[in-house]
């Protein structure tokens, strides 16, 4: 079983960067965008199967932080300055986010 | 030219430890454990990529809201952090089998309530 999920996880992450770094054609910015792309797609594994709220709370806020970089990647490839903007206003909205999760997930009230 | 491969340096650097701290996440066996890598990396990581783009835009407005999102990273993540890994405990969420000892709970934070 342990010998298994080793050889999913490799056989997954090794087709994936195989695809990405030597068969995919074009410029550097977009191979790293893909590999942010990548990552948020574990993120969304961690999400639809985590076995408790917390769990989901945590990867929930790590993927506002991964979009946020992601999207000052997109402001980098296009010259355009105002992707930068909407990844603050995301940054604020996922830190707001997160602390009402955390004082759900703890049994209390909101206007607590 | 030098600057544009500093930045881009910075950058993979970045996506490199957002990528390890995603792998964090999918792999470590406990909420407290995948939020200690998971937040340390990632904000690291975004934080880096940032700062390779502020080197790559130097002292222009796309460069001061670059830092203006490192700022900001950096002051949110831990307090969410915080709050999440406290709330997490308040609500009895198990540790892992393989953890030793528990400080937060032999203080006697929870028996006020």
């Amino acid at each position: 079983m342990r010998v298994a999920r080793w050889l999913i996880g490799a056989t997954v992450l090794g087709s994936l960067a195989t695809l990405n770094f030597f068969v995919f054609e074009g410029p550097l910015l977009v191979k790293l965008i893909n590999v942010s792309l990548f990552s948020s797609l574990f993120v969304l594994f961690r999400v639809v199967y985590g076995p408790s709220p917390a769990d989901r709370v945590v990867a929930v806020d790590i993927l506002g932080v991964l979009i946020i970089g992601m999207l000052a990647l997109f402001g980098l490839f296009y010259d355009q300055g105002f992707f930068l903007d909407i990844a603050l206003i995301w940054a604020l909205l996922s830190f707001i986010a997160s602390l009402a999760f955390a004082k759900i997930l703890e049994g209390r009230r909101l206007d607590d | 030219m030098t600057r544009q491969m500093i930045g881009m340096v910075f950058i993979c650097v970045g996506i490199a430890f957002d990528f390890l701290g995603v792998l964090g996440l999918v792999r470590l066996p406990d909420v407290y454990t995948r939020l200690q890598a998971a937040t340390k990396c990632v904000t690291f990581g975004t934080a880096g990529l940032l700062f390779g783009i502020f080197i790559i835009k130097g002292f222009t407005s796309f460069g001061f809201k670059a830092l203006l999102g490192i700022a900001f990273v950096f002051f949110t993540s831990p307090v969410a952090a915080h709050a999440i890994s406290r709330a997490a405990h308040r609500g009895r969420i198990p540790l892992a089998k393989e953890s030793v000892v528990d400080l937060y709970e032999a203080d006697g934070e929870l028996k006020e309530e």
